[in-house]
């Protein structure tokens, strides 16, 4: 009898352990194959020893993921508060208006931000300006935002709508001025909201290509073009090397953000 | 607001009811296309080509691969069906064919491309003579360096690199020097745009010094590359399909680019003019080849026959804006009269006049070769060190270090109360 229901069990998991070896265990095993080969299949070091040439990329790339994130952060918190302590029927009105860009896809409205933002585009001829916006770090940035910040606000939200009603009173009872009650007992109970939030900016900024290509004008290169030209040129084993350690640069950069969780509330990663 | 959200849902309601009645008219398609494939004789032809690259029946033009199917029905009884997809650059399309990703049965390189294609047995030698249309091509176009003996490729359009400018945004005095140092002049800074790939790229640098740009020595390579460096900080952006975008709106007034797009552009923007540099400037062919991985070689050669009929090969003509090297296509009149004479002059009188004896003198310094393996990865190292120049700047630094630096003082502050507040507990326990 109970063999039958681990069966039962095991079948029903079945097509979820297929789905991530197929999709999650090969192609990882795949990457981490042709990291390790040169072009002939012979084993080598040499694709990840000579990774010493992207060093400013990577350096570049994860710092503008950070400013992006931590822009991401100081934009989205305060609009997810806000969010979840409006009435029921505002907050509908607030996430559709949250979502209703992503309905567009991501290379449709990076490349409708270049037009706007160009030198002569709608921005400066509306103006009557010639600002330079385009091709700088700045418009990059401002593109991760714009298209990440869904990303982060949603997290928080769920979290901070979860939070007890009562706990507001209670802190307020207990003496706590408005800006206490979120900063003493608000922020550090989202506090996974806020990591989750972090996490799904940090990582596809640090990794993104067409924000940079369109918005950066190709003056410099992030570590996300890198890795696709490499692949485009031919040269799958340092491709495949470039992304070996950026997967590992993301999992400890996501290791050192679950320092920042209470153990007891749990992390991205266990 | 409730009214609002009333009209708004209305609106939407419709939108969803077009949107399903359109899809009800997509399936009854679908519908019959599967009754087509039930008969079990319908095959399908993988064409693979440029982006905008064919006559596709946008704004009453031909839509080239639909007369194809009807033509070969006509032709052997047989039903054909064209899969048309297509790639942004040589490279692009060179690895997903290597990768062996996709199997194609047309594809259209350029020639250094093809060349390389070639070398690696990549193409199948179908012998363009046995292709009865291919009387066609004009002379100069047979025997080309790429491929000496036309076994594996018939020329489709061809074309040259010069530089477009803003009549309204770049003085008379500079324009008319008629030379690539247009590129480096400080006077523009922030309004030219350069080649977002680094054969283009690195090529603009190399006619301008009088360069070997097929060389196979570094110390050459090294010698561009500090002119790029140099042009750098005027640049605006490297581009690619951006260009368009950009000329139009006059956000850029100066671009080097393909002879045909300035064609397509002009149409947009009056203000924009043509040149080729008098140092020199690459000439390019594109033509189509049938690859390995075709499986069906003889469709393949009925495609290619049909591409070079005067009727198709002048509606491509028209429809891409690049010279055609199809004779009947250069001598017709509707195709004369719709490129209009600028265009004709930009795409024809300024190339080479002399057939084959120019060309062939040509080959050597206005043709990409394809690189070896070696000096490939060399040019790849120089253009990613070319990108990184100067890319960081203080402001990014100082910015990302107060970020962190905050983020952990806020978290060891955080972590000092909390055991505080916790060893007060303890004691009052």
């Amino acid at each position: 009898m109970k063999k039958l229901s681990q069966i039962k069990h095991s079948a029903a998991a079945a097509p979820h352990i297929v789905w991530a070896v197929l999709f999650i265990l090969l192609p990882l095993f795949i990457v981490t194959y042709y990291a390790f080969t040169d072009a002939d299949g012979a084993f080598s070091f040499e694709n990840v020893t000579s990774l010493s040439e992207y060093l400013k990329i990577f350096g570049l790339s994860m710092e503008l993921a950070v400013i992006a994130t931590f822009v991401c952060l100081l934009v989205g918190y305060p609009l997810a508060y806000i969010m979840a302590r409006a009435n029921p029927k505002r907050q509908k009105l607030f996430i559709m208006l949250l979502m209703l860009p992503m309905w567009t896809n991501l290379l449709i409205r990076t490349y409708s931000i270049m037009a706007i933002l160009d030198d002569g585009g709608i921005l400066n001829t509306i103006l009557n300006t010639s600002m330079h916006i385009v091709g700088t770090k700045g418009a990059v940035i401002f593109g991760m935002v714009y298209d990440f910040l869904p990303y982060m606000v949603l997290p928080i939200y769920t979290c901070i709508s979860k939070i007890d009603k009562h706990m507001w009173e209670a802190a307020a009872d207990l003496g706590c001025n408005s800006f206490k009650v979120i900063s003493k007992v608000i922020f550090p109970l989202s506090m996974s909201g806020v990591i989750s939030g972090v996490t799904m900016v940090l990582v596809p900024s640090i990794s993104t290509f067409y924000i940079s290509q369109k918005l950066g004008g190709g003056t410099f290169e992030l570590i996300g073009d890198t890795i696709e030209r490499q692949f485009v040129t031919g040269a799958l084993n340092v491709g495949a090397a470039i992304s070996l350690v950026m997967m590992l640069l993301i999992l400890l950069s996501l290791a050192v953000m679950n320092k920042f969780t209470d153990s007891e509330d749990g992390g991205i990663i266990a | 607001m409730k009214k609002y959200l009333k009209s708004f849902l209305v609106l939407l309601s419709s939108f969803i009811l077009i949107l399903s009645m359109n899809s009800c008219k997509d399936s009854d398609e679908s519908g019959d296309e599967n009754a087509e494939k039930d008969d079990g004789s319908t095959v399908i032809l993988n064409v693979y080509n440029w982006g905008e690259y064919i006559s596709d029946g946008f704004e009453g033009s031909m839509d080239v691969n639909r007369e194809f199917e009807k033509y070969y029905y006509e032709l052997t009884g047989k039903k054909v069906k064209v899969n048309y997809t297509t790639y942004a650059t040589n490279e692009d399309m060179y690895s997903k064919l290597k990768s062996g990703a996709g199997s194609y049965d047309i594809v259209i390189p350029s020639d250094y491309m093809i060349q390389k294609m070639i070398s690696e047995d990549m193409l199948i030698p179908f012998g363009a003579q046995t292709i009865p249309n291919y009387v066609n091509i004009d002379e100069q176009f047979k025997n080309v360096y790429y491929d000496p003996d036309n076994m594996y490729s018939v020329p489709y359009t061809y074309g040259m690199v010069g530089i477009i400018y803003n009549e309204q945004l770049v003085d008379p005095e500079d324009y008319e020097r008629q030379s690539w140092d247009l590129l480096w002049d400080e006077k523009y800074r922030g309004k030219i745009l350069q080649f977002n790939n680094p054969r283009d790229a690195f090529g603009s640098a190399m006619y301008l010094l009088s360069l070997d740009i097929n060389s196979t020595d570094r110390e050459v390579w090294n010698k561009a590359l500090d002119k790029l460096k140099m042009q750098k900080p005027l640049i605006q952006a490297y581009v690619n399909d951006e260009i368009f975008n950009k000329m139009t709106t006059a956000s850029a007034a100066i671009a080097p680019y393909f002879a045909g797009d300035f064609v397509t552009m002009a149409y947009t923007n009056e203000d924009l003019k043509f040149y080729y540099p008098k140092e020199g400037t690459n000439l390019f062919f594109d033509s189509m080849c049938i690859p390995k991985s075709s499986k069906n070689v003889d469709i393949a050669k009925e495609y290619i026959n049909f591409m070079l009929t005067e009727e198709v090969a002048v509606e491509n003509a028209i429809y891409i804006g690049y010279a055609s090297p199809n004779k009947l296509v250069v001598k017709n009149e509707y195709y004369i009269e719709s490129m209009g004479e600028t265009a004709m002059d930009i795409l024809y009188s300024a190339s080479p006049k002399d057939l084959n004896a120019e060309y062939n003198a040509l080959y050597g310094t206005t043709c990409y070769e394809s690189f070896s393996p070696d000096i490939q990865l060399y040019v790849n190292t120089l253009w990613e060190s070319l990108k990184t120049e100067n890319s960081t700047e203080l402001w990014i630094h100082v910015t990302t270090i107060a970020i962190v630096v905050s983020v952990f003082a806020l978290y060891g502050y955080s972590t000092y109360t909390k055991k505080k507040r916790s060893r007060h507990y303890r004691i009052k326990k």
